[in-house]
């Protein structure tokens, strides 16, 4: 009796709460505040992919010292949780340096010097897969090391990295969640304000906005992964 | 640099990456075990649990680990289950971790050649002394790598864990950031334990890797 009692209760409390995403224009708000989200992840994923590209030529030059800086710095980026670069990025640069940044200016410079980090090394890998003959065939048909680069390898590095650098995106994505703690008004925040706003009139609404949000970032997340795989798949065959 | 607030504070930091590690490892633990689970039914096709098991790996791999954190942690209670923040934050660790040791695993059950089942099943061996003597000890040592990244993500992860009121590394950095305004110095020890923690796990990692790859390729 008792348990068929809670679960009633428990219907009632997430039908009340899903009423809050048809009140105004919240529904709305909810997805301009997941596209400040997209949009940080996208900005700094366009300038990891350029950044990374040098970034991971560098990491293959034969310099012990270019490669000890490189190796330091990548190691850094991949130990530190990203949630600590921002810290350091939104607080730690105003004290130290007095650089003042704003949450999406921080938040994008984390989110490029991390990336960089990662698509480097993704860019390091695909370029040693490429096997030496491909240089010699091309030097053999006399062609210069600029054109051996351009022509022969970088589109040889091009394919394998596609569906990577789209799991990065994804990867990217799910960590701009993070924003919210560097004073971002992005789908969190807005969620909570929401949340806030009906504390009294409808005080489940966290149900439903959590739900909302958690369905946001998981269909824009999946449909990047599908199609990452999507194109390793066809690239296989 | 203030070195007194520094000797002061760092038992507080210490106090912190305890707790930290204290639940990471029962995280891993658990997802450790979930993820063998998910492996495992994956691995061997097994009808309906197939489906399930696909639907959470997609979940879990396609959202962070905040969202479901503040899912658990403000939207449970209102339908009546209430968790506690350590709760919470075994279970979002847990759930997120169970489906990349999932993906390790089954790579790794995936990586022993059809050869080796085959011969193992010549010599008269019993499905289940293949995979026990057979499959397990050659997918084990593949998975390591793949297993000491998957540790360092999920204690990277932890950090997040102050936004559901767990006095976590990060959460006692803003705390004496908001109290003393010491930003540096409280910054400074931050990283200084995030190092500690993660330094040794990532050297673990590349020495496993190395390892790997000389025992499969000889170089």
């Amino acid at each position: 009796m008792l348990s068929s009692d809670a679960s009633v209760n428990m219907l009632d409390a997430i039908r009340e709460a899903f009423g809050v995403l048809t009140m105004g224009t919240n529904t709305l708000r909810l997805l301009g505040g997941l596209w400040v989200t997209v949009w940080i992840a996208l900005v700094s994923v366009a300038f990891s992919i350029v950044l990374g590209f040098l970034f991971g030529m560098l990491m293959t030059v034969k310099n012990r010292v270019v490669k000890t800086v490189c190796r330091i710095y990548l190691e850094f980026m991949r130990i530190m949780p990203q949630m600590v670069l921002l810290f350091l990025a939104y607080y730690g640069l105003t004290r130290m340096f007095s650089i003042s940044l704003s949450g999406e200016a921080a938040s994008i410079l984390v989110f490029t010097l991390w990336g960089t980090a990662e698509m480097g090394d993704l860019v390091r890998g695909a370029l040693e897969s490429v096997p030496n003959h491909q240089y010699e065939s091309g030097r053999a048909i006399g062609l210069t090391e600029r054109q051996i680069f351009f022509y022969i390898i970088i589109p040889q590095t091009l394919r394998p990295l596609l569906p990577l650098s789209m799991n990065l995106i994804t990867r990217m994505i799910k960590t701009t969640s993070l924003v919210v703690f560097v004073g971002v008004i992005e789908v969190v925040k807005i969620g909570q304000q929401i949340i806030e706003a009906n504390r009294l009139t409808v005080p489940t609404a966290s149900i439903a906005v959590y739900f909302v949000i958690f369905m946001m970032y998981f269909f824009v997340c999946w449909i990047l992964s599908l199609a990452a795989r999507a194109v390793e798949r066809s690239q296989k065959r | 640099m203030d070195f007194s607030f520094i000797k002061q504070v760092t038992p507080m930091y210490k106090e912190a990456a305890f707790l930290t590690l204290h639940l990471a490892l029962i995280g891993i633990l658990l997802s450790l075990l979930l993820g063998l689970a998910c492996a495992l039914v994956k691995y061997y096709r097994i009808p309906v649990l197939k489906r399930i098991v696909g639907a959470y790996i997609e979940l879990s791999r396609n959202t962070p680990l905040l969202i479901q954190l503040f899912f658990l942690y403000f939207a449970f209670p209102r339908m009546g289950i209430k968790l506690s923040s350590v709760q919470c934050a075994i279970i979002g660790l847990t759930f997120l971790g169970g489906s990349y040791m999932e993906e390790t695993f089954r790579s790794a059950l995936e990586s022993v050649s059809k050869v080796q089942i085959e011969s193992a099943q010549c010599i008269g061996l019993t499905p289940r002394q293949v995979t026990q003597y057979v499959i397990l000890p050659q997918a084990f040592s593949v998975s390591i790598p793949g297993f000491c990244a998957n540790v360092m993500f999920m204690i990277k992860e932890t950090s997040v864990f102050s936004a559901v009121a767990l006095a976590d590394l990060m959460y006692v950095a803003k705390d004496l950031i908001g109290l003393y305004y010491k930003t540096e110095e409280s910054l400074l020890l931050l990283c200084i334990a995030y190092f500690i923690l993660l330094l040794p796990i990532s050297l673990i990692a590349g020495f496993a890797e190395r390892r790997l790859r000389y025992a499969q390729f000889g170089r």
